[in-house]
């Protein structure tokens, strides 16, 4: 409160960062608006300008050929919803794996459990990219997972994991599980103990009181790391183009080919309209979460 | 109570495995004389070949340079920008713009990084007609991209350690005549030095490590060490880069355990000092 009296100084630190987001993050979304309303064109910059000139007189040009194209061909509404199921299942595969990981974490020893915590966020601190990469040797026809099997003689054709809807899956919650986990953790962690023990006295089973006491209270972490997972796995480039299948794209890879293949600005920006769309209660969701955490005094 | 706690153990045990399996499989297979890279031949392994092939590889290593250079001018830049982004947003109480700022600063950490990306090039290709700036995409572009996406984590690092200190130092020595930037320099800085630091890390690690934003906005030119492995991964493994995610990992396995080790021992030594001093006032 007292740190900065001195109106100016206050009005320099805030607005400067505002200013930078404001100009680097915000104004380029409503560049991606605009020229999601324009028509593709040979020329530079390859779209249509938004004001013409027709006699003399300015004229609004707003081209909706963008919009209803991915309206009408099959290949983009197959990707927006393939990409949110693939996000659901992964969110779903991380809360499932991630909520014991990080119950056990909360409740080990305080000495263990700054190890525990180490060895969850490590990877993370690694290449993302090159994590991706190692499934393509853990799951191609003579990677190791197939040569284990083989080995033990549980299977005696190799499986085709790689390029399936499975690597993908594997990939995600691979990739973000630590996001899953911390939330968790940092929720779980302040949980009372004694009001399980309370419910033991009473006579609840373990699953009971999990049930009634554990699962609801942790309801804020749950979302949280659901979001963090689910929101950026919907627009997924790097894991379903190393690792995912040929035939059935996910809507980032989509925009991305659109943009730099075909050179059509306009459709991917409208690729990238609709998608902000999708995502925006998600997005406003995650964002009153984090503000109610961080605005916690403690 | 006992068969639960056992259940949720072995799927931290489980689950670690999992985080780690693919990752020990690479360093093994980057010692692999074969250019096969997952069948383990033998005959003529453990080799250094690919170490070798690695470090005469120019474009990775042209790469990695690249990439070192942008990271450190990027997470300097974030470190001062979401400072003090993180302060206005602890300290400031409500202000104009504050929703403004803080959702800008928070939804870049889930936005896809192709929205990111994307909407960051159409910016600068507006600029580069309307001011004739920056000409062209490469480095510039590149490390205000950087930039801009980890500013984002530094200040919630700052913002979180913020408002785990009430203000009552900051307030004391404001009674006492101090100014403004005396109380930053004096009093507020200290406190948050560790989050300033780790912010640095992360935003260091992220910028090292982008390249769907990067692959945006970056021109023909100009390479990212990301860039480079993606486009040797794409179609499929080649074995020197296992050796490079073996050296990639050792060294972050290095300085995270130096960290470790070294907030630990500041930890103690505040202990101690806390101890002391209460002892001195019996």
């Amino acid at each position: 409160m007292a740190l900065l009296t001195q109106a100016s100084g206050r009005r320099l630190v805030a607005g400067i960062p505002l200013l930078w987001l404001l100009l680097l993050f915000l104004i380029p979304f409503l560049i991606v608006f605009r020229i999601s309303f324009s028509e593709v064109r040979l020329a530079i910059p390859p779209y249509t300008p938004l004001i013409s000139w027709h006699q003399g007189m300015p004229t609004l040009d707003v081209h909706t050929s963008a919009y209803s194209f991915l309206f009408t061909d099959p290949l983009y509404v197959s990707s927006y919803l393939y990409s949110l199921k693939v996000a659901a299942v992964s969110t779903l595969c991380c809360l499932l794996i991630g909520y014991p990981m990080a119950y056990a974490i909360a409740r080990s020893r305080s000495a263990t459990r700054s190890v525990l915590l180490m060895l969850v966020v490590l990877p993370f601190w690694t290449s993302f990219l090159l994590r991706v990469y190692a499934w393509i040797g853990l799951l191609k026809n003579n990677g190791v997972i197939n040569n284990v099997l083989l080995y033990l003689g549980v299977i005696h054709q190799p499986l085709t994991l790689l390029q399936t809807d499975f690597a993908v899956y594997v990939g995600i919650v691979y990739s973000y599980l630590p996001f899953m986990i911390l939330p968790l953790y940092t929720n779980l962690e302040k949980h009372d103990p004694t009001l399980l023990e309370a419910a033991a006295d009473l006579g609840a089973r373990p699953l009971r009181a999990f049930l009634a006491i554990t699962l609801p209270q942790s309801a804020a972490g749950i979302l949280a790391g659901s979001l963090l997972v689910f929101i950026p796995a919907v627009g997924e480039y790097v894991i379903p183009t190393l690792l995912g299948r040929t035939d059935q794209l996910m809507i980032g890879r989509v925009l991305s080919d659109e943009f730099f293949e075909n050179r059509d600005w306009p459709v991917a920006s409208a690729v990238a309209i609709v998608v902000l769309l999708l995502l925006v209660v998600p997005i406003i969701l995650f964002q009153r979460l984090q503000r109610r955490e961080l605005e916690a005094q403690p | 109570m006992r068969s639960r706690g056992l259940f949720a153990r072995s799927a931290l045990v489980l689950g670690l495995v999992f985080l780690y399996v693919p990752i020990v499989s690479m360093m093994v297979f980057s010692f692999n004389h074969s250019r096969l890279v997952t069948v383990w031949d033998a005959a003529h392994s453990p080799t250094l070949k690919w170490y070798k092939a690695l470090f005469s590889n120019e474009q990775i290593l042209g790469a990695a340079f690249l990439s070192i250079r942008i990271a450190l001018m990027s997470a300097t830049a974030a470190v001062v920008l979401g400072t003090l982004a993180g302060m206005a947003l602890a300290r400031f109480g409500p202000f104009r713009g504050r929703l403004l700022l803080a959702g800008m600063t928070t939804a870049p950490i889930v936005m896809p990084e192709v929205i990111t990306g994307l909407s960051l090039l159409l910016l600068f290709v507006a600029m580069g007609q309307l001011i004739g700036w920056p000409r062209g995409a490469g480095a510039v572009t590149i490390t205000l991209a950087h930039i801009t996406f980890c500013m984002a984590y530094v200040t919630v690092v700052v913002q979180s350690r913020l408002a785990g200190f009430d203000e009552s130092l900051e307030e004391a020595a404001m009674d006492l005549g101090a100014r403004p930037v005396t109380v930053f320099g004096r009093v507020t800085l200290p406190l948050i030095l560790p989050a300033i630091a780790s912010g640095w890390l992360l935003a260091f690690t992220l910028s090292w490590d982008d390249l769907v934003i990067t692959q945006f906005v970056a021109g023909p030119g100009s390479s990212t060490l990301p860039m480079v492995i993606f486009s040797k991964v794409r179609f499929g493994v080649t074995p020197d880069v296992n050796a490079l995610a073996t050296i990639l990992v050792l060294i972050v396995a290095t300085g995270i355990a130096l960290s470790t080790v070294w907030m630990r021992y500041r930890e103690k030594r505040r202990e101690r000092d806390l101890q002391l001093a209460a002892a001195a006032n019996l």
